[in-house]
């Protein structure tokens, strides 16, 4: 009865603009060129080249990309050491010790910093902007903070974790999960023991990562669940299961009963209607409609499909995402600028849809954070709430100072970041409308930039505002118009929308 | 719910009818503009709830972990200086090392001082405006800078969850949240303000508090006020996105005109040149123009002194405790003393032992200060000992949320219980 809800996008509707739609939500957005092409590719093919994008080669991560070293566990010899200097109070050798611990941790916060700029320069450049999309999208589902784990190779070890079932299975995603270090760390299961159980993971796993809040579990399930997932724990960097501090006994979690391990536990979990309808939900959100206030009955019905649609290709998530990416509903009018951009999809898609210059990748690390939204540090283990919430007044005006500096260099005079003199050539947004005389008619241009830029077509009166503005100045609307155009069109509250 | 949660259109209708609240969305902008800018001004005069003379929490936070015990200096406890040979602060009564001078007389009978670099303070504690809050710290102290500042903040001892400021908001709004209800001066906003409705908003100076592209040409001005202050254009849906989105922009607009105003303004005091005077100073402005802002969050940094702390240290308590003084001069000259008071913590205090650098490593419980007319002046709790420690450290006498707490019940007159997600016992602060 929900097949209906996912039928397909007619092939001959997939318009330029469609192309422009599907580019923004499934990725971060394209310049025109590339809208250009995959329109022309018709509906199937666009889709398949984003969701199938292992044809796409990309640069492979390479292992020793970041170092593993910093934060490692101290040597049973340096245990030794330090246990001596606490009992004999020697104070000389103690302050040596948490002279060490500071290098190191100032060590590794570089190192964080550093992969906060990889990460980002990475969902610029990606051929496969699908795959970044979906880590970052479990990113802020399973929500770990450096702040908690301080520890930037484990953050980089579940980054690529994430990479890797980026679109596999999300069921074996969360088997991995549960034997991530930086998860297991973050929610205290290192400290989950037979002898004194600690709840937090199994909690935090039935309630965020797979059935939803009070959604068929009980505390007693809690409970249970943590027994469950006594003994997951890590040494260095690598799982380990420590049996002396596992639980065998027999639980009972949802009607079920056995000696589950953690494995079982989610097996239980996985098996559960909430849980497809949770991560369709989820899903939803992130890439169709964040809605604020209550969800309308197409919505619902369009989540139960996508419920069905996970459940029956046994939470593979390419099947699910192509049929999202295909249905006529993800073009609806309705479901057309109706997510509010993140400040990750602000900034990236502004870069990779306008191409502007890079400009300073400290500096676009910096302004995520300024917005809110500080790769490796989610404010907690909800992760990011999404929608509104990205917006106040306050960050309004980052978001549009922001645009301001990838389109000019410009920074504002307090920021940290460095002024940058590289030039931006937007002329190439409007190469498709030159007339044979090279030139561009200014209306036509104008309008094109702003439907470009604003999900939606522009409301009369701002076409009119940026007209008048535009025909003020001259007749041309050569690069230096065009940015101006582009820094007017960037600070519309519509902006936000894609 | 005050009035202050409602978006523009409704807040115009309940205050003007429904003449005005037609128009937010309807009536070409310049004249919509003259209504709101009308209504701007309305705003700032006292009214019902969440209006101005509602009362105020300043929030000061010492970032690094601030040595307590250089702070608030116990002299009367010779352990102090067994354990602090070359950085212990000599007693009121004592010979002075160096430049560093002797500890402000406190309470003689307790035999406890604060740091010579702590005149302001000293200033407001003869005034009878500052509490000094001894020993404050949770169970199980984590020496971590982060975590131990993410526990203060969300006021909760696994470091989980939103802010207590936030919650606070989030149990007191409806649902709502109050646009500008709490500000925090500088970068980023801090954990402690995010609630899960409320979000804080936060600048570093009012001047990064509007639109940089107009530095580009001047004529981008016109066009981009028009573009902002519109409203939500006629053919918008009222519920949707980019209605909510066009409505903060205007808001935003006339935030930024009333804010840089407000700061712009000179100050009816002198103040000194720091970093965290020139916070409070813009707190102090905000509050003079009768923001809706019910609870400002400012912070310093440079605490964590592991080696060579005594000129550091000092420099830092001199800062914070001259613009402390000046900020409660400011508000005296206002009138606005009994509506405001202001909290200093810090995420720890630091070990009884100086270490081999004469500094102090990251430690446990340390003394908090509250600060305003309605305060219950004084010293309060006792001092944690010196010999009956913890690891080399202070065992905590008060527990942190039990100061906010108190300051939720009797002062933000709102459910601690419930925000905290507990019950703390608390040291009475706030005057009935």
């Amino acid at each position: 009865m929900f097949e209906d809800a996912l039928k397909p996008l007619p092939e001959k509707a997939f318009d330029y603009f469609a192309a422009v739609h599907l580019l923004n939500r499934a990725g971060f957005g394209g310049t025109p060129s590339q809208a250009r092409a995959l329109a022309d590719m018709g509906l199937n093919k666009a889709v398949d080249q984003l969701v199938k994008y292992e044809s796409q080669p990309v640069e492979p991560v390479k292992a020793d990309l970041f170092d593993n070293s910093i934060m490692s566990p101290l040597t049973d010899e340096q245990r030794e050491t330090a246990r001596k200097a606490r009992l004999s109070n020697d104070e000389e050798a103690l302050a040596a010790l948490q002279r060490e611990r500071n290098r190191k941790q100032s060590e590794d916060r570089k190192q964080i910093a550093q992969l906060q700029k990889w990460w980002i320069k990475r969902m610029i450049e990606t051929p496969r902007p699908l795959e970044e999309k979906m880590t970052l999208f479990f990113h802020g589902h399973f929500a770990t903070g450096y702040r908690t784990i301080e520890d930037s190779f484990h953050m980089y070890q579940q980054n690529q974790l994430f990479r890797k079932f980026a679109t596999g299975n999300f069921a074996h995603l969360a088997h991995r999960i549960i034997r991530d270090p930086a998860m297991i760390k973050y929610l205290d299961n290192d400290e989950n023991q037979k002898s004194k159980p600690n709840e937090n993971m199994a909690r935090e796993l039935m309630e965020l990562f797979t059935l939803g809040e009070g959604r068929g579990y009980t505390e007693d399930d809690i409970k249970a669940g943590a027994r469950a997932l006594t003994g997951y724990t890590f040494k260095d960097d690598t799982f380990y299961f420590n049996n002396n501090n596992h639980d065998t006994s027999a639980k009972n979690i949802m009607g079920k009963s056995g000696q589950f391990d953690g494995d079982g536990f989610l097996d239980v979990i996985l098996a559960r209607n909430e849980c497809a309808e949770f991560m369709a939900g989820k899903l939803f959100r992130f890439f169709v409609n964040d809605f604020s206030g209550d969800m309308s009955k197409d919505q619902k019905a369009f989540i139960l499909a996508m419920a069905n649609k996970l459940r029956a290709s046994k939470y593979e998530l390419k099947p699910l995402l192509d049929a999202v990416f295909s249905s006529a509903y993800f073009y609806s009018a309705q479901n057309r600028g109706a997510i509010i951009k993140s400040p990750i999809q602000l900034t990236v898609q502004a870069v990779r849809s306008l191409r502007t210059p890079v400009r300073e990748l400290s500096a676009l690390a910096s302004a995520t954070d300024l917005m809110g939204q500080n790769v490796f540090f989610p404010p907690n283990v909800k992760g990011w709430d999404g929608g509104r919430s990205w917006i106040n007044t306050s960050t309004l005006f980052i978001r549009q100072n922001v645009l301001v500096y990838l389109l000019t260099g410009r920074k504002p005079d307090m920021y940290e970041w460095q002024a940058s003199d590289i030039p931006f050539d937007a002329t190439h947004l409007v190469d498709h409308l030159r007339q044979p005389d090279g030139s561009v008619d200014m209306a036509s241009g104008i309008e094109y930039l702003l439907r470009f830029n604003l999900a939606q077509s522009p409301s009369p009166l701002r076409l009119k505002q940026v007209m008048a503005f535009a025909t003020s100045r001259g007749e041309r609307l050569d690069n230096d118009r065009i940015i101006a155009v582009l820094a007017l069109t960037t600070a519309m509250p519509e902006y936000q929308l894609c | 719910m005050s009035e202050h949660n409602i978006p523009y259109s409704r807040r115009l209708f309940m205050r003007h009818g429904v003449a005005l609240a037609s128009m937010a969305t309807t009536i070409p902008q310049f004249i919509q503009n003259s209504a709101l800018g009308m209504v701007a001004q309305l705003a700032g005069n006292p009214g019902g709830a969440g209006l101005p003379q509602d009362r105020i929490l300043v929030v000061v936070q010492l970032g690094g972990g601030n040595d307590g015990l250089n702070t608030v200096i116990p002299f009367g406890m010779n352990e102090y200086y067994n354990a602090r040979p070359t950085i212990g602060i000599p007693a009121p009564s004592g010979t002075a090392k160096g430049q560093t001078g002797v500890a402000l007389m406190l309470d003689q009978k307790r035999g406890l001082g604060l740091n010579p670099s702590l005149k302001g303070l000293k200033s407001l504690y003869d005034d009878g405006k500052l509490a000094v809050l001894q020993g404050v710290g949770y169970p199980n102290p984590n020496r971590s800078h982060f975590t131990s500042m993410d526990i203060w903040q969300t006021a909760n001892t696994g470091a989980k969850g939103n802010g207590w400021i936030g919650r606070y908001f989030d149990n007191t709004c409806n649902g709502t949240p109050i646009q500008e209800g709490s500000i925090s001066i500088g970068r980023t906003a801090p954990l402690a303000l995010n609630g899960q409705v409320q979000k804080p908003i936060s600048f570093e100076s009012a001047e990064l508090f509007r639109w940089l592209g107009k530095d580009l040409h001047k004529s981008l001005d016109d066009p981009y006020q028009q573009i902002n202050r519109a409203g939500i254009l006629p053919e918008t849906t009222q519920t949707s996105q980019a209605a909510f989105l066009m409505r903060t922009a205007l808001d935003a607009q006339l935030g930024s005109d009333r804010i840089r105003a407000a700061v712009g303004k000179p100050s009816l005091t002198t103040w000194p040149q720091s970093e965290i005077a020139n916070q409070l100073r813009i707190v102090s402005a905000l509050i003079r123009d009768g923001m809706p802002t019910r609870v400002y969050y400012v912070s310093q940094s440079g605490y964590d002194t592991h080696g060579g702390q005594l000129g550091s240290h000092g420099r830092a308590l001199q800062q914070v405790g001259d613009a402390l003084a000046a900020f409660q001069k400011e508000l005296a000259a206002q009138h606005a003393e009994d509506r405001v008071v202001t909290m200093v913590f810090s995420e720890f205090g630091r070990r009884v032992k100086q270490n081999a650098s004469g500094g102090t490593d990251h430690g446990t419980a340390a003394p908090m200060f509250v600060i305003g007319s309605k305060v219950k002046a004084g010293v309060h709790g006792d001092h944690s000992s010196l010999t009956d420690l913890d690891q080399g450290d202070l065992k905590f006498k008060q527990d942190f949320r039990g100061v906010y707490a108190n300051i939720l019940d009797e002062w933000l007159k709102a459910p601690s219980a419930k925000i905290l997600g507990g019950t703390f016992s608390k040291s009475s602060i706030i005057k009935a």
